[in-house]
């Protein structure tokens, strides 16, 4: 299926956009001014990009500990999100979540998640809302390979299955989970086999190719639509940074990340991809990678500036009501 | 004697009762780690925060086993492996994350020797990381042990410094019973005297960690820290305190805290969980009923407010209770 150039360049806007986010948090990261845990997303960009071009703001997603790329791809602000981490009161969350529960559920965004697989039940829920509403929207839970082995998410694709949901379960296959391969952990080597035991369609794809996660996901997207239920997605592409930021992943070969950036990078197969074929030109592609490094220094600026969350924010949330 | 950090501290004792009895086998997340990565080594993390370091090179694979991200799985195999011959040390990374397997937790472990009629033993150790103070956010943040506290057929260690660690970690090791073993995250590099022997710290034998005639301060894990630094700041001010680390709170030596306060008439329970329902409560609770006559002023908690814990700097610092609120406290049963 055909894409239009807006819609091209929206998706390479986005993928951009996470790069440099998380390759600037990379560096300001080793300044110490960071605080907590930070897990980057810089690798996988096509997937975030791929699966959200298909959703709208009354679609809701749930995110992972790894959240950064699918707070982007779904619209949440790059300079809030930015303030969140470095733990600012002008942060999506004001300050009070962090790097792992960046959420705006104004956007469809339920939230990182410090919780490994948690997410996977979440969805079913906003997969409940929706089907019982009648809104016409879609849920989609992101897993990673590691999370993909939790019962929980076991039993909501049953749960999703069993009810017709319209529910997507993306499964981002990145090869490890912390310093443990897939390939050790994951029995039966490939998530997508396990899609037919909960009886939903299973699609496998390069999840450095954004337009083979694209047309996966508008047909789980279609199916879901349709009221026909669940669909899994398993996504397969690498992470550049450690599993958190200090993580020396001396469990990889010494050029596993440079071969693969090198040789399978997501914007650059893009890039190649789209200006080859004529759909857009590369002085286009440069203009988006300038506006994205401007939007990213004007976050790292706008964080940086912001306060820190006043003593009385220490109380308030905890109920809607006291 | 050595000075060791409480990492070294518990690493020692797992090797040492690895050592001692076969039947001791350690599994977790990454405990060893690099399982099937591309650099093919045997060891890449030794645990997320270094506290298995070098057991699977003197132990093996067989002994030191790596599990997928599955809380509920193995921990109820291992609770299943105590039922039936092992004596597992379990690591849930985060105690937060012990919500996965809770049921296992809360309805096996702690359960079945009493159901059974006393016919199952449970030698099982479930260590954890706990508390505040990492900027991690409200899911890697809590103390939570409260909770196990509750749960009759647990036992609850807390240590609050490396001597009581290896200590601890040992008893709980050669215990029969299952032990919820709690690591502050905050004081891994916390360096103490440890002999290199192997050595017993009893449950429920609390410490007293300086000795005073005014006040009762009774604190547990990090908090006992806060507690001695207010002391010695109210030394200064000629207000006595007598700090308690209880150590266990399951057993918990009523024994030592009572006494205590009946010398002193004064109490002030410090702790880092959640303030409703916590040792804080547990404590003062208990010091009422049995000291009621001895007490000179109302007991006092120190504890965070109730909420979860919050990511940012200027809120966690807030959050956490520190020696200038346990001063506060203390001076509070002296003048009122
Ligand atoms: C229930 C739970 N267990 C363990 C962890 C610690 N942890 C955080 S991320 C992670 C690895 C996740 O791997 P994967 O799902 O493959 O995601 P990736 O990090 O590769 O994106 C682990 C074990 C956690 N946060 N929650
Ligand atoms: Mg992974």
């Amino acid at each position: 299926m055909q894409q239009s150039r807006d819609d091209l360049c929206r998706a390479y806007r986005t993928m951009r956009l996470i790069r440099e986010f998380d390759e600037r948090l990379h560096i300001e990261f080793a300044t110490g001014e960071i605080p907590g845990f930070v897990h980057l997303y810089a690798g996988e960009e096509a997937v975030a990009a791929g699966i959200c071009a298909h959703l709208a703001d009354r679609d809701n997603i749930a995110s992972t500990h790894r959240g950064h790329g699918h707070c982007i791809a779904k619209g949440c602000d790059t300079k809030a999100m930015m303030a969140e981490i470095y733990g600012r009161a002008s942060g999506l969350c004001g300050g009070k979540g962090g790097s792992m529960h960046i959420a705006d559920l104004s956007k469809g965004m339920m939230g990182a998640n410090g919780i490994v697989g948690a997410g996977t039940a979440l969805v079913c829920g906003a997969a409940l809302s929706a089907k019982t509403l009648g809104t016409g929207a879609v849920a989609v839970a992101f897993t990673g390979d590691g999370g993909s082995n939790q019962g929980t998410v076991f039993e909501s694709m049953n749960l999703a299955s069993v009810w017709k949901l319209p529910a997507i379960f993306v499964f981002e296959n990145n090869g490890y989970g912390e310093a443990s391969a897939a390939e050790w952990a994951l029995a039966g080597g490939d998530i997508v086999r396990r899609a037919a035991a909960f009886d939903m369609p299973g699609h496998q794809v390069d999840g450095n190719d954004y337009f083979a996660v694209w047309e996966a996901m508008r047909q789980a997207v279609e199916r879901a639509r349709a009221g026909h239920g669940p669909s899994l997605i398993e996504c397969r592409m690498t992470r550049y940074y450690g599993h958190f930021e200090g993580d020396t992943q001396n469990y990889r070969a010494k050029d596993e990340v440079e071969t693969l950036r090198r040789t399978a990078d997501c914007l650059d197969a893009f890039r190649t991809r789209v200006t080859a074929a004529g759909l857009v030109d590369a002085a286009a592609l440069d203009a988006l990678d300038a506006a994205a490094k401007a939007d990213i220094e004007a976050a790292i600026a706008f964080a940086k500036a912001s306060p820190l969350p006043p003593a009385a924010a220490l109380h308030d949330d905890v109920y809607v009501a006291y | 004697m050595a000075q060791k950090t409480y990492r070294a501290a518990i690493n020692e004792a797992l090797k040492l009762e690895m050592r001692r009895d076969p039947r001791v086998i350690v599994l977790g997340e990454d405990v060893a780690g690099g399982r099937g990565g591309s650099a093919g080594v045997e060891e890449a993390w030794g645990g997320p925060f270094g506290m298995t370091r070098g057991l699977i090179k003197e132990f093996g694979a067989e002994r030191v086993l790596d599990t997928p991200i599955t809380e509920a799985a193995f921990i109820g195999a291992a609770a299943g492996a105590a039922m039936t011959g092992l004596r597992p040390v379990a690591e849930i990374m985060f105690v937060d994350f012990s919500g996965v397997c809770f049921d296992q937790i809360m309805n096996q472990i702690a359960k079945i020797r009493y159901m059974f009629g006393g016919k199952a033993k449970l030698p099982l150790v479930i260590r954890t990381l706990y508390g505040a103070g990492f900027r991690a956010g409200s899911q890697h943040s809590q103390c939570l042990y409260p909770i196990y506290t509750h749960l009759p057929g647990l036992k609850v260690a807390i240590p609050s410094n490396p001597y009581d660690a290896k200590g601890l970690l040992i008893s709980a090791i050669r215990d029969d019973d299952p032990v919820m073993f709690f690591e502050h995250k905050a004081i891994l590099g916390m360096k103490s005297e440890v002999p290199d022997e192997a050595y017993e710290i009893p449950f429920g034998k609390a410490k007293i960690v300086r000795e005073g005639a005014d006040v009762t301060v009774v604190a547990l894990g990090r908090m006992v820290h806060m507690a001695e630094r207010a002391a010695a700041a109210l030394a200064k001010d000629e207000i006595s305190c007598e700090v308690i680390d209880p150590r266990t709170t399951s057993p918990l030596d009523t024994d030592a805290i009572l006494s205590s306060v009946r010398k002193t008439g004064r109490l002030v329970a410090v702790d880092e969980a959640y303030p409703r329902c916590n040792m804080a409560t547990d404590i003062v609770a208990l010091a009422s009923q049995e000291c009621w006559r001895d007490l000179k002023a109302a007991p006092r908690m120190v504890s965070p407010p109730h909420v979860s814990v919050p990511f940012a700097a200027s809120l966690e610092d807030l959050y956490i209770p520190n020696a200038d609120a346990v001063a506060a406290a203390v001076r509070l049963t002296v003048s009122g």
